[in-house]
């Protein structure tokens, strides 16, 4: 049957536009230099060195935060090793709950104020970081507080005793919200933490540690060490750490878990992910197509469950990719600070290259590209929205995490080459499925081997709902009642 | 005309609306912020775009005469503010908005197809619409048979429709869904398609008579249903929601909703209109307070 010619495209440049609607940023405190929060104190670094954190949107420093080396991380651990000894494992978990829900609250009255420096530190729209990064980050604090009374209802007939120390390492692309999903389930169990944020956005996490001691927390309950590899490797090896809880690169992941091998150190890991959004002919199209973009260009795509690959009925493919392209036409790329922007700066130089030759690779393979016509700022680091036709299984588009806005889309025939093909990748993060049948869902949220699917939706996140991976994404679960596990000590 | 003849499409193959998702997309675009100049072109667009409005059972020509004037002359002390799309009566006062808006560039709409219930023979209906245009209606408003779609007889529907588009005779068909009585935006959507087939040159919401009225989830789907008849004919359906939009900010967010789903092309009193009685006063009293920084009292607004 011949399909009607589709009409000229839609006409959205130009026209009626809005003004730039940039957030305040007079009520936000940034000291111009940071040092390590050890022992409920911010101290000097052993070496006395420093480095700059930077603005992807403008590539401008913000602020100096201290690198922490060996003996920095040494003397971190042992003041969790000391608070949780001292006073924090034997608290009556009533008022350890207290403790944590004033951490929650804090979070909340310095929202705007934590919203606006993730954004400038990580790039990310603030639309984003005032709606879903600050408030979810709030939430799992909030969740958490409640568990810590009540543990031995988590696990009937079971003997729940707090671990120990955790060294936690968190990545770069929701960084406080990383920050709670570690550090409140840790907190709730009894356990005394040393955190090293990713090295471009520290900065939440050293006003957290403020938060921290406005709350009055005993010295060396959390303790922040910033720095790179290096001092995230110092602290996942270090013999004074019970628990290693790691998010970022399946690479670094497999490092750690090579060198956690033998030691006993109890350990959960949130890697990476290559997500399938299954779109079935019978879908919603017009909110279908809505989920591939909030599954992809969400925080500029890096998320680690991010839909990236879009696999869509053949019947529909073409609907599909003349809507997704018109609506990629009404994305607005640019100032993270502006109300407007849906998509903001790539989080760095490093990241930013990384995904310009994977749009290299992709080319080189054959396959279509095609990318919206939005501007972008002359300086910072951007990439428009991009989508690759024309690919299959065996393209390393397909394949392999680019962190980036980029979508690779395939289509298929019937829903068994649909969940084949949805399977056929090393990961297992999160998946999508998008079908009016509500039997057809189940089926397919039941075959497809991933921590998190979705139905009719995309990129939702709860504190009760628990969150990991399969296969090369990781193991352990965080969130919910599955979160608590990784930081108790239970009896057989 | 040639829409006009065209087919009953098999509205089971129309695509399916998620509500959750349409509640979303939508929650985008009332987070929009519109400020400074794009506010005062969005304030005066939204004037240019209205369908200003009295159906009452109360209604004289005294009571019409006013609101014409009114239509004209919205706000005469700020220069530069556009008049109104149209005035929107019953057939009764056509006659008598026609005379009074004269050559002022003023549409006259007039309800018809026994509005708002459509609850009469079709042959009445379509004398109705007659009179209406013969009393000088530029534009008819009519109901669809709520009954007949929901009973299943699209084929009806879409016949009704088609013979009120010929007696028309060439004045604007807007053709009202009543959508508060269609109970899902899936009925919506596939109303949307059938109206559009059958001849409409708009769609609208409602009749205001029912609760709830126009609404910004189901503008949306009446939106992305007019977009993708246009991909498929090439023809541009226009949209009015009628019934609820009292104030500027709920305007605005609807001038956002048309700008990020059907583009420039729709920006236009010709492609988009808001059926809406009180909306004016709102708007000009934002539009004073943009540009002298203060807002007024309702007293320094006439109100007709």
């Amino acid at each position: 049957m011949d399909r009607p010619a589709r009409a000229s495209a839609l006409a959205f440049e130009g026209g009626w536009t809005y003004s730039p609607a940039p957030e305040s940023t007079e009520h936000v405190r940034i000291d111009e230099r940071y040092g390590l929060f050890i022992g409920g104190e911010f101290v000097r670094p052993a070496e006395g060195r420093y480095f700059p954190t930077l603005n992807p949107a403008t590539e401008e420093p913000i602020a100096e935060v201290a690198l922490a080396t060996d003996p920095d991380v040494d003397r971190a651990v042992r003041a969790a090793r000391a608070a949780f000894e001292g006073p924090w494992s034997r608290m009556k978990p009533i008022e350890r709950g207290k403790y944590v829900y004033r951490l929650a609250r804090l979070i909340q009255e310095r929202s705007r104020e934590l919203a606006v420096i993730e954004s400038l530190d990580g790039g990310k729209p603030i639309r984003e970081s005032r709606d879903i990064d600050i408030p979810l980050a709030a939430a799992h604090f909030f969740y958490y507080a409640g568990w810590a009374d009540k543990l031995e209802y988590a696990f009937p007939g079971r003997r729940a005793a707090p671990l120990g120390v955790a060294g936690q390492v968190i990545p770069w692309n929701f960084p406080l919200l990383m920050l709670a999903w570690k550090i409140a389930p840790a907190l709730a169990c009894g356990s005394t933490v040393v955190l090293k944020p990713a090295e471009t956005t520290p900065l939440t996490a050293l006003k957290f540690a403020e938060a921290v001691q406005d709350a009055g927390l005993p010295p060396g309950v959390v303790n922040i060490v910033t720095g790179a590899g290096e001092t995230g490797a110092a602290l996942v090896n270090h013999p004074g750490v019970d628990k290693v809880a790691f998010t970022g690169s399946t690479e670094v992941g497999k490092i750690i878990q090579r060198s956690l091998a033998g030691t006993g150190k109890r350990y959960t890991l949130e890697l990476g992910g290559k997500a399938a959004n299954v779109v079935f002919a019978d879908a919603a199209i017009d909110q279908a197509v809505e989920g591939i973009v909030n599954g992809i260009f969400f925080n500029q795509g890096h998320v680690c469950c991010a839909g990236s690959r879009l696999l869509v009925q053949e019947s529909v493919a073409e609907e599909v990719i003349d809507k997704l392209k018109a609506r990629m036409e009404t994305l607005i790329v640019g100032d993270p600070l502006d109300k407007n922007t849906d998509i903001g700066a790539i989080n760095s130089q490093a990241q930013l290259e990384k995904i310009r030759s994977y749009l290299e690779i992709g080319l080189a393979e054959g396959a279509e590209m095609h990318q919206s016509s939005c501007p972008v700022p002359e300086r910072g680091w951007w990439c428009r929205p991009t989508l690759f036709t024309g690919v299959s299984q065996s393209n390393r588009i397909v394949q392999e995490e680019i962190f980036g806005p980029v979508l690779a889309i395939q289509t298929f025939r019937t829903e068994e080459e649909g969940l084949a093909k949805a399977n056929n990748t090393p990961y297992g993060l999160s998946g999508g499925v998008w079908t009016d049948k509500g039997a057809k869902v189940f089926r397919m949220t039941r075959g497809i081997r991933a921590g998190v699917v979705w139905a009719n939706t995309f990129n939702k996140f709860d504190p009760t709902a628990p969150f990991g991976g399969y296969k090369e994404s990781g193991m352990g679960r965080e969130g919910g009642l599955h979160g608590l596990d990784a930081y108790l000590d239970l009896d057989a | 005309m040639l829409a006009a003849r065209s087919r009953l499409p098999d509205l089971a193959a129309v695509t399916r609306v998620d509500e959750v998702g349409v509640a979303e997309r939508v929650a985008r675009f009332t987070s929009r912020s519109i400020k400074k100049e794009s506010k005062v072109e969005a304030l005066k667009m939204v004037l240019s775009m209205i369908d200003l409005t009295t159906l009452e059972g109360q209604d004289t020509p005294g009571k019409v005469r006013q609101l014409c004037q009114k239509a004209m002359h919205l706000h005469d002390r700020r220069p530069g503010l556009p008049h109104v799309a149209a005035v929107c009566v019953y057939p009764t006062l056509v006659a008598v908005a026609k005379r009074a808006l004269g050559d002022s560039g003023i549409k006259v709409a007039s309800v018809a197809t026994a509005f708002p219930s459509g609850m009469a023979p079709r042959r009445v209906k379509i004398e109705e619409t007659k009179i209406a245009v013969g009393e000088g209606a530029d534009e008819i408003d009519m109901v669809i048979s709520r009954g007949a779609f929901l009973a299943g007889d699209y084929a009806a529907v879409f016949d009704e429709i088609a013979a009120i588009k010929e007696a028309a005779q060439g004045a604007h068909l807007k053709v009202i869904l009543e959508t508060g009585e269609l109970g899902s935006l899936d009925r919506v959507r596939r109303a949307s398609v059938l109206a559009m087939h059958a001849g409409a040159d708009f769609i609208k919401t409602s009749t205001g008579k029912v609760q709830p009225a126009a609404t910004l989830p189901v503008t949306l789907v009446m939106l992305q249903a007019i977009r993708d008849y246009h991909a498929e004919t090439g023809r541009m359906v226009g949209m009015k929601p009628a019934g609820g939009i009292a104030n500027a900010k709920l305007a605005i967010h609807y001038l956002v909703m048309l700008k990020e789903t059907l583009g420039n092309a729709w920006m236009t009193p010709d492609r988009f209109r808001f059926g809406a009685s009180s909306l004016a006063n709102d708007v000009l009293m934002q539009i004073e307070k943009q540009l002298t920084g203060r807002y007024q009292s309702a007293d320094y607004f006439s109100r007709d």
